[in-house]
């Protein structure tokens, strides 16, 4: 399991969000944490985490997490189910667009849990 | 070496196409740009005008902009007219008292619409059609107007009739010519657009001189008319030519010619030194140029020569083709076969409302002219062909003849066009051009367009183009492919025949043994998630295809503009009992569901949220209902109307078949959605005409009709077979079907199928009817398998716990989404647009 090193490991406070295996493989949940909604996906071809900002700035709704999880080239992403741009799991970028980016956090899983850095 | 001042009299489309020019020039900074329009902004699209009728603002039109005119350093001054020149002292002088010197000037006044000397034209409510602030006037009188009428029967002229009749007027057109577009159109062809026009409740009254306009007794005005008779009506808008802007030239000793228009050299210099003309003002030898392409070749030529360059202005080519009131209309060239010895061809179909005339030379060797009208496919080869001087094949007849295997005749190879073949005349681009694009990169028509220009103005020539492209594109040997997405070298057919010859049960099976890698991509998953769905039809929601649904799919409703969903069960026919009625208004009221009947005669109910989503579908499955598979490609309504069982004129119970259709097909996984319909008699009340599958009772059975569509691309349905009973209906609807999921492209509707077919309508017959490729039964089979196979995804889905926790909006909250805002509107909530929420104008927060 990686953890996808977004912040700074030592300040980070790590969120406990949900079990592992309340994630379905290739689909993405929403957890709410400070207030804030996350996307978590989980791709089982890699049994890896990601998580990004819930937020569609360009759809303007929440709805990241309920999108398609795939690969353009390098970049593992998910298609906005609204308007179908494709943000970058790993760097919250747009790639069809590349001054809006949303936030990636790091995630990772121990003991069966999900915990996202905030 | 100081600038040169060049001042640009009239900012119109060919004045900034000047401008623009010098802009782009290498040579920019050696001049200093002045510009004067008479109208109130800077340049915008005339050519388009009409579609600020069908909702174009004037920003769409807009060709320039201010910011743009100064950030390139032009000097330009709105709302004021060059009245007067000083050629000595090289100076003009504006309206308001100023004035301006210049190096060089440039004319470019284009022209005014003429009004006929009419006693009484100067009325209110009589009109012109030239400028934005025209529209505004003719938009202003038609709201106090019931009928109009347009003088004039040209191609301005039926252009204006359309808008009047968008703007919801009964509407005349009046013309002093025996037929219509006289200019450009042959008796045939006047004849045949007359009866399309009328068609479209267009009235065409020809051979009328008006003589005078006088008040009337039921509308506002009557015009009565050299031979006594008389029209009423509100408002009159006057489409009779066009005359050149001239008057400027005219009194300042700048030649102009006998019927008007400033006298023009192949430079495009007037006789007066350092004074140039481009665009409809300008005279080039006696002729007017009443087209935008010929005013900008002109502007460049002007251009060149100031530069101290040599190109000339040669004269152009009047080749139009346009859409009016809907009907296709073309000429080409020496339409009028005015040129001695010409020889004519004419093919004229009364069925489908074609006429097309082919002029050709006395030997018959090369292409004179031609008139097309309600199909013009043929344009853009014999356009290339009469301006190119190319030799006409062998049988030149067989350019207007239908093939006859259905589709269109014999079209030209463009490998035959020269390089200097001009393509797109509104950007001057020509076919070397296009293959320069091409060899530089370009392998898409967007990527062409940005490149070259090339069909960004009128659009007419993008076929031509598409088609030199993709001559290049195969020249160079690069594959122009059909594959589905970067995941796979395969086109949704190929991978269809794939996951059925294969027996592949799973998206990652299909990716590991045919795919390039990766994970796939919101492309690939759904179209392979549907065509799994069309052969095995599994649960969509079991774990394996789960992450290959669109979110449509996965919480089996459609996801709207605020990522809530709407909910529209099955309602089979559209035979509904009030008592189900009731439960779906019951429901509608406890989660305040905003509710709407949609085009497909069922409910739709919007605004649930993911944790309500089946709370409601409990309610609904236990009341007896059924999803409607609203969210999926696949199908969706049988529409009918109420057929033999009441209706006085039915011939067969349309509601029975309808829903017995539709319980057949219904959760039936397709390339795209399906829609079907079943009408009683042949007065068609259900518009089954416009849809994939078309039913119609006749007094012996049911005519099938095939991939019409209505929406965004229409087509009418084709007749497929006749007086069918029950069974073989069912038969032939179960194997078109397939032979569709297996054959079609990815979001590819029946009508395009259809359309690519190869062999089209017969070769569908065959297969369906004859069983040419023998697999009628295998077609039969997998309908038959894949209907056994049935579920109701909500009831499914309800019985299941696990799969029920997806449907909430946190993973680790009960909360609910705090994004969503409302406000009410007919009495009903709608999501709060941006602004209401700004203002927080009741923006009631919704919990449940
Ligand atoms: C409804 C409509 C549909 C059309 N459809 C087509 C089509 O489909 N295809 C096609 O090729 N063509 C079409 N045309 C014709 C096309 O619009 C003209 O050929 C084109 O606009 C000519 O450009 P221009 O610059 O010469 O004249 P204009 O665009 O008329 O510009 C001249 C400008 O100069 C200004 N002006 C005149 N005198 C003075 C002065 N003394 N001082 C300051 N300013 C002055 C005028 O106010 C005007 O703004 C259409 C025209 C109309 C009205």
């Amino acid at each position: 399991m990686s953890a996808n090193a977004v912040s700074d490991e030592q300040q980070t406070q790590w969120i406990e969000v949900c079990d592992k295996n309340a994630l379905d493989s290739d689909t993405g949940v929403c957890a709410l944490i400070n207030g804030k909604q996350i996307a978590v996906f989980y791709v089982g071809k890699l049994d890896e985490v990601f998580a990004i900002d819930n937020y569609d700035p360009i759809g303007k709704a929440n709805v990241l997490s309920r999108g398609i999880i795939g690969t353009q080239g390098e970049h593992i992403c998910v298609a906005s189910p609204l308007y179908k741009e494709h943000y970058d799991l790993r760097t919250g970028e747009c790639l069809e667009n590349s001054d809006i980016r949303v936030t990636a956090y790091a995630v990772k899983i121990e003991n069966g849990k999900v915990l996202i850095a905030v | 070496m100081s600038k040169q001042r060049v001042i640009v009299v009239g900012n119109g489309m060919v004045g900034h196409k000047f401008i623009d020019s010098v802009i782009n020039s290498d040579n920019a900074e050696n001049y200093e740009i002045l510009t004067f329009s008479e109208e109130p902004r800077l340049a915008y699209d005339r050519v388009k005008l009409s579609s600020y009728f069908s909702g174009s603002t004037v920003d769409d039109l807009m060709l320039t902009s201010e910011e743009h005119y100064q950030s390139a350093g032009v000097i330009y001054t709105l709302n004021d007219k060059v009245v007067d020149i000083d050629h000595d002292n090289k100076t003009v002088k504006l309206a308001s008292g100023k004035v301006e010197r210049y190096d060089k000037l440039v004319l470019a006044t284009g022209s005014y619409p003429f009004v006929p000397p009419i006693p009484g034209k100067d009325q209110p409510h009589c009109l012109v059609y030239r400028t934005i602030e025209d529209l505004e006037d003719i938009t202003a009188s038609a709201q106090e107007s019931k009928v109009g009428v347009v003088v004039g029967g040209g191609l301005l002229g039926l252009e204006a009739a359309n808008a009047l009749k968008n703007l919801g007027l009964e509407t005349h057109v009046v013309e002093f010519a025996p037929r219509l577009m006289a200019v450009q159109l042959d008796e045939g062809g006047g004849n045949l657009l007359r009866r399309k026009v009328e068609a479209l409740d267009v009235n065409v009254h020809t051979e009328k001189n008006t003589k005078n306009i006088t008040a009337g007794e039921k509308h506002r005005y009557r015009m009565e008319f050299a031979d006594g008779s008389y029209l009423e009506t509100d408002m009159i808008l006057f489409s009779a030519g066009i005359r050149p802007q001239d008057e400027l030239a005219r009194n300042c000793g700048i030649d102009v010619g006998e019927r008007g228009g400033i006298v023009i050299d192949n430079y495009c210099r007037t006789s007066v030194e350092d004074i140039y003309a481009i665009g409809e003002c300008a005279l080039w030898d006696s002729k007017i140029f009443g087209l935008v392409a010929p005013g900008y070749q002109m502007a460049k030529v002007a251009l060149s020569h100031i530069d101290g360059g040599k190109e000339e202005f040669t004269g152009a080519d009047m080749s139009t083709k346009l859409k009016l009131l809907g009907v296709d209309v073309a000429s080409v060239g020496d339409a009028h076969a005015r040129t001695p010895g010409a020889q004519t061809y004419t093919y004229e179909d009364g069925v489908n409302e074609v006429y097309k005339r082919l002029i050709v030379s006395e030997d018959r060797k090369k292409l004179l002219g031609a008139v097309l009208v309600g199909d013009v496919e043929a344009y853009g080869t014999l356009q290339q062909m009469c301006v190119n001087s190319m030799d006409l094949p062998e049988a030149p007849e067989q350019l207007i003849l239908p093939a006859s295997d259905g589709s269109a005749g014999a079209a030209m190879g463009v490998d035959a066009l020269p390089d200097t073949a001009q393509l797109c005349s509104c950007l001057d681009v020509t076919k070397g051009d296009i293959v320069d694009a091409v060899q530089g990169g370009c392998c898409t028509m967007g990527d062409i367009k940005e490149k070259t220009e090339a069909s960004t103005g009128c659009g007419g020539c993008a076929a031509l183009v598409k088609s030199v492209m993709d001559n290049e594109l195969k020249n160079l040997g690069v594959e122009v492919n059909n594959h589905l997405c970067e995941h796979f070298n395969y086109s949704r057919a190929e991978l269809a025949d794939i996951v059925r010859v294969k027996k592949i049960e799973s998206f990652d099976e299909l990716l590991d043994s045919h795919g390039n890698g990766g994970l796939g991509c919101e492309i690939c998953k759904p179209t392979v998630g549907s065509i799994l769905a069309s052969f095995w039809n599994d649960y969509v929601l079991e774990d394996k295809h789960m992450g290959l649904q669109d979110t449509n799919d996965i919480y089996l409703g459609n996801m709207q503009k605020d990522g809530t969903y709407s909910i529209v069960p099955r309602v089979a026919g559209g035979e509904i009992t009030p008592d189900k009625l009731i439960v779906l208004g019951e429901v509608a009221k406890e989660y305040d569901l905003y509710t709407k009947i949609t085009g497909g005669q069922r409910i739709d109910l919007f605004g649930a949220q993911l944790h309500e989503l089946p709370e409601i579908w409990k309610k609904l499955v236990d009341a007896g209902f059924e999803t409607g598979h609203a969210y999926g490609k696949s199908v969706r309504t049988v529409k009918s109307c109420v057929g033999s069982t009441w209706c006085r004129y039915g011939v067969q119970d349309s509601v029975g078949m309808a829903i017995a259709v539709e319980n057949r097909y219904k959760g039936l996984r397709s390339p795209h959605k399906l829609k079907f319909a079943v009408s009683g008699c042949t007065r068609e009340c259900a518009e089954a005409q416009s849809k994939d599958i078309g039913v119609i009772a006749t007094e012996n059975g049911w005519n099938l009709y095939v991939c019409g569509n209505g929406g965004m691309r229409p087509r009418h349905a084709d007749l497929f077979a006749t007086d069918l009973d029950d069974e073989t209906l069912v038969k032939y609807i179960d194997r078109v079907l397939m032979f569709y999921i297996r054959t079609a492209d990815r979001l590819q509707r029946t009508s395009v199928w259809l359309e690519n077919l190869e062999g089209g309508l017969d070769y569908l017959r065959e297969v369906v009817i004859d069983d040419k490729l023998n697999i009628a039964q295998e077609l039969e089979d997998e309908m038959t398998s894949n209907i056994g196979k049935y579920q109701c995804e909500w009831k499914t889905t309800i019985e299941n716990p696990e799969k029920l926790k997806r449907f909430r909006h946190f993973v680790n909250s009960d909360e609910t989404d705090s994004n969503l805002a409302y406000v009410v509107e007919r009495e009903q909530r709608r999501p709060a647009n941006e602004q209401e929420r700004e203002n927080q104008i009741p923006a009631v927060e919704v919990t449940a």
